[in-house]
């Protein structure tokens, strides 16, 4: 067979979003890759300046479906930042113990995807057994299994109580007994090892020139954890270790995880030891007063970033978010050049991707000619409106009876 | 004449094949399931599969072959079905035995292998290409140590027909001990074969969508599946008529209950592979087999040669 080009993406079994990887292939070998983003784009900066803070809160929370304190915790603590609120100690805890168990869900699960994607079903199905154990925990404590809504401006909702903690343990205890024993599967398997081990290698030196972040950049032996170098909510005051592997490839990926979540057991069994009495929220003011700020967080994925800027109102003037992804996409092609087909699935699952959390806009390439042009929204609503003429539709009457 | 019309249609034949077929691909992902700690599908749920896919409308790609596209289902599962014919199942001996059966066996069981090439060659698509492919890449990998690993035991039997094989060690049973090498050889290359977990590779769903069957749906792809479940059931019967010589000659009852066991623990034996493992690569997978593989069937047949000897 000579160089065939085939086409990962944007619908294909092994993304769960779309998202085009352009491979070219040499028998079962990776030549040459290629990354289009621009599928998933849904412009939520955009929306975030027409609405007011208070509705923001739950349309960052929804930026992510497996990170969404995250991303709600990071655009918060900005906005606080802003409006120079002191949220009481206890509200950071909680936040603390929320944030943390994201982490192990979000890891849990990444372990059952990156056993799927090598088609290794039964570590899929128990690891996301043991994920249910998280998600009953987080219904508990927050109400929700998945956008958990804990956070509002100054503070969190709800408090935790005794009883709750005691549940918390308890569960906290079968799962780091079962992560004990998947860290042993990771380390012993030998299939696992086989297929996991000098794939999508990432060298030290490229992912510091790439930017790499998070457990991917750990896995290079980058010693960065924003929890550690740039404590926020109640980090500062919890002793735990940043874990770092030398193995450079998709194993020390998952070495990296598995043993974040036992540091993760460590930390929420810390939090709710130590966890201070008192108020669990301040309040904030409607308006918030001009200024710009930018808040750091170690989401599960790599670092998340978000900026604000607020202008007096009751609406921010402009947010921009960076999805840890984004800082991983970099570094893709680099770790799929001169791999084998086989191994594509596995390196774009070992980032951990969350493409819609990292798209940034439409743009059209004609491929005859090669031109490129950008669609803003009355553009895209035309073009729309038109395709469907041609389909035999006509949407546009139908938009007007809406309207009145 | 109405008798060879019933063993081929009704016992052991079509009818025979597809039901147990059916109940055993059922035995085995329930036992997939419960072993990765899920419920499992009920057990009406293949042949709910089955008639929801005749039903549905088959696609024919426009750049494929049509007539080869629509025909190949057909060929693959009337190879694999007339294989059962010529191998012993609740009796000592087969229905139709004839001096060097095996031989027709085998080859006869290498024709799906090489219609699933075909089918994905003739398929057209980019995915189906890249699994039909492998699926004959695998072919020259497991086929080797599967056929010397039967050899091996036919050595020892000096017949090449399976009846007179299943017959000499029903007689010996304590020589079964020395096929266990080979017994081990063929369950892994069985596991090839059928393309499950670990060497799933021309199927590998995260990579090539469904490798060969990537274009087929409807009824196509519904006598594909009934290949394989029959292909299941035919490996299984073969290995436990030739490596477990346990028989009733003169009890129906009894012999078929023997039989059933005998199928069923080798399907056993491949759910619990399926399910500790991950998927290998084509690489690694062909460097098992010949390394690791084909050793072990020559080994089998160098001590059957020497057992042969001292007897």
């Amino acid at each position: 067979m000579g160089r065939v080009v085939i086409p990962v993406g944007p619908q294909h079994p092994a993304l769960k979003e779309p998202e085009s990887f352009t491979l070219y292939l040499e028998g079962e070998r990776v030549a040459a890759s290629n990354v289009t983003l621009g599928y998933n784009h849904r412009g939520i900066e955009k929306a975030c300046e027409g609405n007011t803070y208070i509705e923001n809160l739950y349309l960052i929370e929804r930026v992510c479906g497996i990170c969404s304190h995250s991303h709600s915790t990071c655009y918060i603590t900005a906005v606080e930042e802003i409006a120079k609120v002191e949220v009481p100690k206890r509200g950071l805890y909680i936040r603390t113990l929320i944030a943390e168990l994201e982490r192990v869900h979000s890891h849990l699960l990444w372990l059952g995807v990156a056993g799927h994607e090598i088609g290794f079903d039964t570590l899929f199905m128990y690891s996301w057994r043991d994920r249910e154990v998280v998600m009953d925990i987080m219904a508990m404590l927050t109400g929700n299994r998945v956008n958990y809504a804990i956070n509002k401006y100054g503070g969190v909702k709800r408090d935790v109580t005794d009883d709750q903690k005691e549940q918390v343990l308890k569960a906290v205890e079968t799962l780091e007994e079962r992560t004990k024993y998947y860290i042993d599967v990771v380390y012993e398997e030998t299939t696992l090892i086989n297929r996991l081990k000098d794939v999508g290698r990432l060298s030290n030196e490229d992912a510091m020139r790439l930017f790499a972040s998070g457990p991917m950049a750990r896995a290079s032996m980058i010693d960065r954890d924003t929890r550690r170098d740039d404590p926020y909510l109640a980090y500062a005051e919890i002793p735990f270790n940043v874990i770092t592997d030398d193995h450079c490839d998709v194993l020390g990926r998952t070495i990296v995880r598995a043993k974040e979540l036992i540091e993760s057991y460590k930390i929420i069994r810390y939090v709710l030891k130590n966890m201070p009495q008192g108020e669990i929220s301040a309040k904030v003011p409607r308006r918030i007063q001009a200024g710009e700020a930018f808040a750091r967080y170690e989401a599960p994925r790599g670092e998340d970033v978000h900026y604000v800027r607020a202008n007096g109102t009751d609406k921010p003037e402009r947010v921009k978010l960076r999805a840890p992804t984004l800082a991983n996409l970099a570094s893709i092609t680099n770790m799929l050049d001169g791999g084998y087909l086989a191994d594509v699935p596995i390196v774009i699952a070992a980032i951990d991707p969350c493409f819609s959390c990292t798209d940034r806009a439409i743009s059209i390439k004609h491929l005859d000619s090669g031109r490129e042009n950008v669609l803003d929204f009355e553009g895209l609503r035309k073009y729309s409106i038109e395709w469907y003429k041609n389909q035999g539709f006509d949407a546009s009457k139908l938009n007007k009876k809406l309207v009145l | 004449m109405l008798l060879s019309l019933f063993y081929i249609f009704v016992f052991p034949g079509l009818f025979f094949l597809s039901t147990y077929g059916l109940n055993v691909e059922f035995i085995d992902r329930k036992l997939y399931a419960r072993i990765q700690n899920r419920q499992g599908p009920p057990w009406f749920q293949q042949l709910a599969d089955f008639f929801k896919l005749i039903g549905k409308e088959g696609i024919i790609p426009t750049n494929a072959d049509k007539g080869m596209f629509t025909m190949l289902p057909a060929f693959a599962l009337a190879a694999v079905s007339a294989t059962i014919l010529y191998i012993p199942l609740w009796n000592v001996s087969s229905i139709y035995p004839f001096k060097a059966d095996l031989v027709v066996v085998l080859y006869l069981l290498t024709i799906p292998t090489v219609v699933f090439f075909i089918a994905g060659w003739v398929s057209n698509s980019l995915y189906a290409t890249i699994g039909a492919v492998r699926t004959i890449t695998q072919l020259f990998a497991y086929e080797v140590p599967l056929f010397m690993a039967l050899l091996g035991p036919a050595l020892l039997a000096g017949s090449w027909s399976i009846s007179e094989i299943a017959m000499f060690y029903y007689k010996n049973p304590l020589l079964t001990l020395v096929n266990i090498p080979g017994f081990l050889v063929a369950i892994v290359a069985m596991q090839g074969k059928l393309e499950r977990v670990p060497f799933d590779i021309p199927e590998a769903e995260t990579e090539i969508v469904a490798g060969p069957f990537t274009e087929y749906s409807g009824r196509f792809l519904a006598l594909f599946r009934m290949t394989i479940d029959i292909e299941l059931i035919v490996l299984a019967s073969l290995v436990g008529a030739i490596f477990l010589p346990f028989y009733a000659p003169n009890n129906l009852w009894l012999g078929i209950v023997i039989y059933l066991v005998k199928t069923l623990f080798v399907v056993f034996i491949l759910a619990l592979i399926r399910s500790i493992m991950a998927r290998l690569r084509i690489e690694q997978m062909i460097s098992f087999c010949w390394k690791f593989l084909a050793p072990a069937a020559i080994l089998q047949i160098v001590i059957n040669l020497i057992v042969k000897g001292v007897l």
